[in-house]
């Protein structure tokens, strides 16, 4: 196969022609500040507005309900320190998970050195949080909840609708960091029962640098940037107007395509887990075999190091990722694949495959001839000899 | 971020294996990372007659393995002693920065397995 097979779609999507399009106006043309009176401005505000009602419609929210933001590091680092330094009188305890991507964990980890309490709640081998140990975790000073809808590395799908019952009877706010989920599978707010959601709008094949927070009425937050009264006072700043434009098309052409594509990419993601298993020995797939992404695979092929397994997929064209220390920039293993009881060793070998529009079934197949002859020639450099074998 | 002799030392690896009976066996494990190599050695006259690696890292990791057994291969034990993870980088047109630390596992690697063939033959000692 020559063309090169792009599989790491959690990272970011290609962004669509029809996105390109509907954004270009606003990056020629229509240049209008959207808080300036004349026509010109008006113009680029009243797109800016079908923009929020779109996305908000699509969430089953108020337009009123949704705060343009930079991505999903904003949105996330919105949630928790908007809320929190808002409710500095109810007071200063945080519960998450230790599986949450570092635009949820970083801001906790600043805020536990300013005072706060941060609760890391369990999670069982498949990265699962029980709702049970959410109500466990409250207390009177609790005042947010953040647990993300599914995880970006091994694809579980968190049970949000049973921790959102925890936490509107004992009335504290929940957030959850959709970043994955939002414009793959239903994230409708009054079903999740959630107060806070974070979206980014690359992740669904637009442009990078836009996102947006949910933010339910009523919710006290303090600006996440302190400037213009742009977002109701809650961002200030001129705002990225070809970026939200794209954002919404994104979510327009998401919404009539979403099920049919989670359908495809299901039955795509269960053939190739299912032909890794089956083709190379001791590999354990990470993350919930049911309540997963569609576009997720995740797994650690113990005995060879996920770099390398990295660098050889790409000689043969196909880019993926993996959450080995060697790759990680900090040297430590994936947070995620720790915390779900993956022994370190085992998380070096981890990759991940996430998949999209432009994946077929003749990619899954290469990938699934290329991988094994990989893992055997890895492995037979591995001083370990047989004794990969045995710690899966 | 690799330079063109990383990929083909990684692409190509030099001496993979275990030399048979080795004269000297170096095991080492990289506190960094993880990551771990062992090479083996057969000495004659003083030199490095046969090495051979097997290395479970990145792509770095693998690429000093095979390029310090080429180094070493031939040389008397005095020299080989002294090639230093720099020598090794340098001979691979440079690593990345924060890949440096990969170089330590083959020139430990090497030393170690130089120290384990002193330890088993004080009397040939020069
Ligand atoms: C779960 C999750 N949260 C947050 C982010 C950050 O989003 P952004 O890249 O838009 O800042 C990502 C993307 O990497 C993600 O996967
Ligand atoms: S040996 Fe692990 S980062 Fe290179």
């Amino acid at each position: 196969m020559e063309k090169s097979i792009y599989m790491d779609y959690a990272a970011t999507t290609p962004m669509r022609r029809e996105v390109l399009d509907a954004m270009m106006p606003y990056l020629t043309d229509e240049f209008g500040n959207p808080s300036s009176l004349y026509t010109l401005g008006r113009r680029t505000r009243g797109v800016i507005e079908e923009a929020r009602e779109r996305i908000a419609a699509f969430l089953g929210a108020d337009p009123r309900e949704i705060v343009f933001t930079s991505g999903g590091t904003e949105a996330d680092n919105f949630a928790i320190k908007g809320t929190v330094y808002a409710n500095e009188k109810k007071g200063n305890h945080i519960i998450t998970t230790p599986i949450e991507h570092h635009a949820v964990l970083a801001p906790c980890h600043y805020l536990e050195k300013r005072g706060f309490d941060v609760t890391y709640l369990p999670v069982d081998e498949y990265g699962l949080v029980d709702a049970a140990d959410v109500a466990k975790a409250i207390t009177d000073k609790t005042v947010i909840v953040s647990v993300m809808h599914a995880n970006n590395e091994i694809g579980t799908i968190e049970p949000i609708e049973e921790i959102s019952k925890v936490t509107r009877d004992k009335k504290v706010l929940l957030h959850t960091d959709a970043v994955q989920t939002f414009g793959h599978i239903p994230t409708k707010v009054d079903v999740l029962g959630v107060d806070l959601l974070s979206m980014s709008a690359h992740k669904l094949y637009g442009p990078k640098g836009v996102g947006a927070l949910y933010v339910r009425k009523g919710t006290k937050m303090v600006p996440v940037m302190h400037g213009g009264s742009q977002e109701q006072n809650r961002r200030g700043g001129t705002h990225n107007v070809a970026g939200i434009v794209g954002f919404a098309k994104a979510v327009e052409l998401a919404e009539k395509e979403m099920d049919a594509e989670a359908k495809r990419l299901i039955e795509l993601r269960d053939y190739l887990i299912g032909g890794i298993v089956e083709r190379v020995e001791d590999v354990r797939v990470n993350g919930h075999p049911s309540k997963r992404l569609p576009n997720n695979a995740s797994v650690c092929l113990n005995g060879a190091e996920g770099e390398a397994i990295l660098l050889s997929l790409d000689m043969e064209n196909i880019s993926c990722s993996s959450g080995s220390a060697c790759t990680s920039g900090t040297l430590d293993p994936s947070h995620v694949l720790l915390a779900i009881g993956v022994p370190a060793e085992v998380a070096h070998s981890s990759l991940r495959l996430t998949f999209g529009s432009t994946t077929t079934k003749a990619e899954m197949d290469y990938v699934l001839e290329v991988l094994p002859p990989i893992i055997t020639r890895l492995r037979a450099m591995s001083p370990l000899d047989a004794s990969w074998g045995k710690k899966c | 971020m690799y330079t063109e002799k990383v990929m083909e030392h990684f692409r190509n690896p030099r001496n993979v294996g275990e030399v048979e009976n080795p004269d000297g066996v170096g095991e080492v494990g990289n506190p960094t990372c993880g990551d771990m190599m062992r090479i083996t050695i057969k000495v004659k006259d003083d030199k490095i007659d046969d090495i051979k690696f097997k290395t479970l890292g990145c792509g770095a990791a693998i690429a000093t393995s095979s390029m310090v057994t080429e180094l070493a291969q031939g040389m008397s034990l005095e020299d080989a002693e002294k090639i230093s993870r720099q020598d090794i980088a340098d001979a691979l047109d440079g690593l990345p920065p924060q890949k440096m630390h990969c170089s330590v596992l083959a020139a430990d690697g090497l030393r170690e397995a130089i120290t384990d063939y002193r330890s088993k033959h004080p009397a040939e000692e020069g």
